[in-house]
């Protein structure tokens, strides 16, 4: 692999940026692979570049139906934060935190994240007293986390209204500033370069029809493209779709799977370098390196694969944005998309062993796994590596909707993000 | 936006008027204190989920405030039919 640097970008500057190596390669598949991986998002490839790098297993193939990156990963809005309720939760989410702290030094790619902050608004004095609970539960555990009131928040945010006269009037915040955003493309494209160097086989345009099961172990995947390829273990990261892969290993997950939307505003310039979210008015906006207004809300009611929406969760959304900036009334909406996220009942994810030996899912990020990836990656590698669930990712086996031991985050997860 | 057919009101009105409230025609277990956990859980939270033909409920809740079901399609969002509770589709679902 070629190494980015400064040096490089000068060097390659000389002979017109002609000779860059191509980013990784795209080999045919192999007849068997110690672990496959089914779905090239974020979570797929981090799983695969964690296999390489921690665990030594290289003879890797990452199976991609579309391109790398082409789902949830690319169409999210890359709020990345780690203030969640549940000591579980929390510390699966922080370990994400402190992997994206170091994460584009470790890949030699620049993933671009930006630590600018994200406040979960109060608006109500119950919305009040939820913060607190949550912020102290989150210092709890080491994460940073402030309340701030009304007045803390519009010196972070001067161009919100934060006047008493509105209809839903800012109380205040949970302000957790070593969150942030980052680059949702280069995520994908950095764990995939980086996986790629170290052997892991990327193998897009292929869609996996069928899971092999025999005597109850998975044994490899029924591809459309490239037949069968066999496989000692295989994990399924394919978010809105995990109900349909699990269908071919013949049983349910308590998952359903429903459109969420998010829209992009004109370039304008720099106004807000935070990121703003609100349970009770129901959006969330920050402001892209480009200049674009980055919004989102919640998913559409109702179940859906189609990777779009309803006009009318649209207006919701713009609607809670001008409440909050009513000096954002006449920006101009450039592109709106969808994407198909797979909700969980209690708002946390399933990283888990199923009813078929050797066959792992992770799935169940719903609305809010951006910020998860590197870690989310990081453990299930290990899992997948060790065949024993990671500490980190235990609590969230399938067996929970069982038992019992639910882990609700509908509070810290909020307007779905 | 959807355009959605109340069997009561007899109209098609708009999707603003109407909540979705998940698959259809999940019975609950007769006698609770004797269902294993496993029963239990399945019936909470375990869903079909298809990619494909859905059999779900739908409330009209800016207008008569009836439940009433839908067989709608979940990739292409078509609605096939509406009908009342208590009556049975009469196109399948994917499993
Ligand atoms: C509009 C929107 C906004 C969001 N905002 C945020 C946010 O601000 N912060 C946050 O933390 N999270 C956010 N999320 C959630 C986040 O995007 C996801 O939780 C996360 O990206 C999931 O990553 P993944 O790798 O698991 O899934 P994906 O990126 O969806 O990857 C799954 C891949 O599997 C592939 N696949 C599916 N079926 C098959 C098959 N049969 N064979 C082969 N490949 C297959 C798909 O093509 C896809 O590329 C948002 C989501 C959306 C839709
Ligand atoms: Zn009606």
């Amino acid at each position: 692999m070629q190494r980015y640097s400064g040096f490089g970008l000068v060097k390659h500057a000389l002979d017109h940026h002609e000779n860059w190596q191509r980013i990784w390669r795209n080999p045919k598949p192999k007849d068997h692979y110690d672990v496959i991986i089914v779905g090239g998002g974020g979570h797929g490839l981090a799983t695969a570049y964690y296999l390489a790098k921690e665990h030594g297993i290289t003879n890797v193939a990452v199976i991609e139906k579309g391109f790398l990156g082409g789902g949830n990963t690319g169409r999210n809005t890359t709020i990345v934060r780690s203030n969640y309720l549940w000591d579980e939760a929390a510390h699966l989410y922080e370990h994400a935190m402190k992997l994206w702290e170091g994460l584009s030094q470790d890949l030699n790619y620049n993933v671009m994240f930006s630590q600018r902050g994200v406040l979960n608004l109060g608006h109500n004095l119950q919305d009040m007293r939820d913060i607190q609970r949550r912020v102290n539960a989150n210092r709890l555990n080491g994460i940073d986390s402030e309340v701030l009131d009304t007045q803390g928040v519009q010196e972070i945010v001067p161009h919100m209204d934060c006047s008493p006269n509105t209809r839903y009037p800012v109380l205040g915040a949970s302000w957790q500033p070593r969150a942030g955003v980052a680059r949702h493309d280069a995520v994908a494209w950095g764990f995939a370069r980086a996986a790629d160097a170290m052997g892991v086989d990327l193998i897009q345009q292929t869609e996996v029809v069928d899971l092999i099961v025999e005597d109850g172990g998975i044994v490899g995947v029924e591809t459309k493209q490239h037949g069968t390829i066999k496989a000692g273990k295989v994990g399924c990261v394919v978010a809105g779709n995990s109900g349909v892969l699990a269908k071919m290993g013949g049983f349910r997950l308590p998952l359903e799977s429903h459109p969420l939307q998010a829209l992009v505003s004109e370039p304008i310039k720099p106004i807000l370098d935070t990121v703003v979210m609100s349970n009770a008015v129901h959006g969330y906006v920050s402001q892209s390196d480009k200049g674009d207004l980055v919004i989102g809300a919640g998913i559409d009611g109702y179940n859906g694969y189609g990777q779009r929406g309803s006009y009318p969760t649209i207006e919701h959304t713009l609607q809670a944005i001008v409440e909050l900036f009513p000096i954002f009334s006449r920006v101009r909406m450039n592109r709106q998309w969808g994407g198909i996220v797979d909700t969980c009942p209690d708002a946390c994810p399933i990283l888990s062993k199923t009813p078929v030996e050797n066959l792992f899912f992770n799935c169940g990020w719903g609305t809010g796994g951006f910020k998860a990836t590197p870690g989310s990656g990081h453990v299930f590698a290990a899992s997948l590596a060790k065949g024993e669930m990671h500490p980190l990712a235990a609590p969230f086996s399938i067996d929970r909707f069982h038992t019992g031991a639910l882990v609700d985050e509908h509070g810290a997860a909020g307007v779905a993000h | 936006m959807l355009h959605i057919y109340c069997p009561y009101c007899e109209e098609h009105r708009e999707e603003e008027e109407f909540h979705a409230k998940g698959e259809a025609h999940i019975a609950r277990p007769a006698d609770p204190d004797n269902t294993t956990d496993t029963e239990w859980g399945d019936y909470l939270y375990f869903r079909k989920n298809p990619r494909g033909l859905h059999h779900e409920m739908w409330v009209h809740a800016l207008g008569c405030r009836k439940f009433f079901n839908v067989t709608r399609h979940t990739v292409t969002y078509e609605i096939l039919e509406t009908y009342k509770m208590g009556e049975q589709p009469t196109q399948g679902a994917d499993a």
